[in-house]
């Protein structure tokens, strides 16, 4: 291995310019894949956080009955109570009837870290200023704030504030803006004729625009009496301590409350599947920078191959075999592997560090100030499995060419 | 040579009715027709003739780095012919030293380092020995004060006496000379001749020496001539 090390390391050393540029290709495929990875999964991370901060893991909402039991369903909420025949001969009915026993079943399961009931409806919200259409979420804030990261997501104003005031509100920074509200400002709720009044105890921000524009917080009892339900509510909120098994847990969950459960993945399916498609075609791109770096190390082996025919013929008369000569090429893509590899991670490690401080000012699907970057090994390990898998391939196939010279041959022809 | 065990002992290598077709269909040339020899341990052989007379496609199959259409060749005692290149590439490693008309050294290594190459191959000496047979050959071909010169630093005639080297670094029993004065000038020319001469009889190894040199030829033990593939 040593002995066929040094040919190796003398032959690539004599072939400096062509093997720094193969080098560079890797050094910087290697970190541009890792860095574009530490973006992107970066990016895809924080939108998962801010969905699982403000809309939870899973959601328990409409009750449904087989297809058989359907005709003879009551309906627990006299207004909204309607039944839709659907896929699997299941019929559903809107809300939850008594989410005080649901939830506690939820409760029970050893997966949920927090359930939070929530009374949903729409409602016009009016400052001295100006009128908004919302969407009035009724919770409890000791619940909710197990469900959510509403506590850090709180800008002006408190949450204790909130809680101490029965007719408190918080609402959305960018609805809070169009208002032009602030803290202590009384504020109404209208609906179906039905005005009430409110004092604004805090102003919320989730980096979703939709949310900041258009959403607002009351407590249960209040929304019970502007909605004029006594009874039931809109949905469960549920946490988990796995959040990526919701799937699974969702589909236990129905089975077992029936009730209809979407987990946090079927909600979010068309954004989920953007960032998939950006983190893969970004690392294909970069990818693509290793099989160039990987075609300029073929290109040089097989010249390396070419002008050394003599000398691979000369150490095959003195007895290297085949096997030697194959190593001794493949121990220079080796070489070229391991130090662009190396140096591709140290460039990358730097460059990564640089990048999340960089500013950048994004509101909509989520809220940031810096670029956001993920740090995994699997970005590492990734492009090291590309990079190696590229390198040995174009290495090996000039070992080949050059374990098959004929030392006879080519010693006859160059003149032996 | 009377005595048939002597013999045994003496004979390096043997070949009998060699035969050796070279090229493709119209090009196809019987190059040798039906070659046999002896050769000798502590004996310097030469083989004459004119150019293109088969000396090389000879050699190479002496060398076991080709093989022949028909015949047999025996190195120490072991048939040749027929065994797996996995068998003849350790024998050239171990058994024959190859000097060609060029040098083929390793530019890029010293001469201690090119000498050493089949020294590394074999791996039957550590590190440090090694370099002290690299140093003891070259003292033995006159280049002790240049083994640390990188090969292409090196005069041809230096080069040569590197290859030399090299073809002496595992003490093969065979030494193979392809012409290996032919690129040289006189005095070049001559040193290493006699250079290969001493070695023979120092240690006791067979010599062949391809030449188109006559009075080289004749300085050597035995002279075979080679004329239109048939040895005479
Ligand atoms: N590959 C080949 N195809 C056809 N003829 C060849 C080939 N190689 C060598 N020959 C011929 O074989 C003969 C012997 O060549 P060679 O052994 O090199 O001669 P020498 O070394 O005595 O000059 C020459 O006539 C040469 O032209
Ligand atoms: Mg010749």
């Amino acid at each position: 291995m040593k002995r066929n090390f040094q040919i190796a390391i003398r032959f690539l050393l004599a072939k400096k310019r062509a093997m720094l540029m193969t080098l560079a290709g890797i050094v910087f495929g290697v970190a541009f894949f890792i860095v574009t990875q530490a973006q992107t999964h970066g990016f895809e991370e924080l939108f998962i956080r801010t969905v699982l901060g403000t809309n939870g893991a899973l959601r328990v909402q409409d009750k449904f009955q087989n297809a058989i039991t359907s005709l003879m369903a009551e309906s627990g909420d006299q207004t909204e109570g309607f039944k839709v025949p659907l896929k699997e001969g299941r019929t559903y009915i809107a809300g939850i009837a008594h989410p005080r026993s649901l939830k506690d079943s939820v409760e029970k399961f050893g997966s949920v870290s927090g359930v939070s009931e929530v009374l949903a409806g729409r409602a016009s919200v009016s400052s001295g200023f100006r009128t908004e259409k919302t969407e009035v979420l009724g919770i409890r804030l000791i619940d909710h704030l197990s469900v959510t990261d509403l506590a850090s997501q709180i800008r002006y104003g408190n949450l204790s504030g909130y809680g101490e005031e029965p007719k408190g509100i918080l609402i959305g920074s960018r609805l809070a803006g169009r208002l032009q509200a602030d803290i202590g400002d009384t504020l109404f709720l209208e609906q179906s004729g039905a005005k009430r009044r409110y004092r604004l105890a805090g102003i919320f921000e989730t980096g979703v625009g939709q949310f900041d524009l258009a959403r607002v917080f009351i407590h249960l009892g209040e929304a019970r009496l502007l909605f004029n339900k006594p009874f039931g509510s809109s949905y469960l909120q549920v946490s988990l301590f796995e959040p990526e098994k919701a799937p699974q847990v969702a589909q236990h969950l129905e089975e077992t409350l029936q009730h209809d459960v979407d987990s946090w993945q079927e909600r979010e399916k068309t954004w989920l599947e953007v960032f998939r498609v950006l983190r893969f075609s970004s690392g294909l791109t970069m990818a693509s920078i290793i099989v160039i770096a990987g075609l300029g190390m073929f290109n040089t082996l097989a010249m390396i191959v070419m002008e050394r025919q003599r000398e691979i013929a000369i150490l095959r008369s003195i007895g290297y075999t085949p096997g030697d000569i194959v190593s001794i090429f493949l121990q220079q893509g080796l070489i070229v592997l391991l130090v662009g590899t190396l140096l591709g991670w140290i460039l990358a490690l730097s460059m990564t560090y640089g990048v999340s401080s960089l500013p950048i000012h994004i509101r909509g699907v989520f809220s940031t100030d810096s670029f956001v970057v993920k740090w995994s090994l699997w970005h590492y390990i990734w492009a090291s499995l590309i990079s190696a898998l590229v390198i040995l391939l174009a290495s090996y196939l000039p070992a080949r060419k050059a374990a098959r010279i004929d030392p006879g041959k080519v010693i006859r022809r160059m003149g032996g | 040579m009377t005595d048939t065990a002597h013999e045994k002992n003496c004979v390096v290598l043997r070949a009998e009715n060699l035969h050796r077709w070279l090229g493709e269909d119209e090009n196809r040339v019987h190059a040798l027709k039906g070659v046999s020899l002896s050769l000798e341990a502590g004996k310097v052989h030469a083989v004459v003739g004119p150019s293109g007379c088969g000396k090389s496609t000879l050699l190479y199959l002496l060398g076991l780095l080709d093989r022949p259409d028909e015949g047999d060749i025996w190195l120490l005692g072991k048939h040749m012919t027929k065994a797996s290149e996995a068998r003849r590439t350790p024998v050239r490693n171990e058994h024959l030293g190859f000097v060609f008309q060029f040098h083929f050294l390793m530019p890029e290594f010293t001469a201690a380092e090119n000498i050493m190459l089949p020294m590394r191959k074999l791996n039957r000496l550590t590190e440090i020995q090694m370099k002290e047979r690299a140093d003891q050959i070259l003292q033995e071909v006159g280049l002790e004060d240049k083994g640390q010169r990188l090969a292409y630093h090196l005069s041809g005639g230096e080069q040569q006496r590197v290859a030399v080297g090299r073809a002496l670094a595992n003490d093969p029993g065979l030494i193979l000379a392809d012409e290996p004065t032919g690129n040289l000038d006189q005095q070049n020319s001559d040193s290493i001749f006699s250079l290969l001469c001493r070695l023979a009889g120092e240690k006791k190894q067979a010599v062949l020496i391809v030449t188109h040199n006559l009075d080289l030829a004749r300085q050597c033990d035995h002279t075979f001539s080679l004329v239109d593939g048939n040895l005479t």
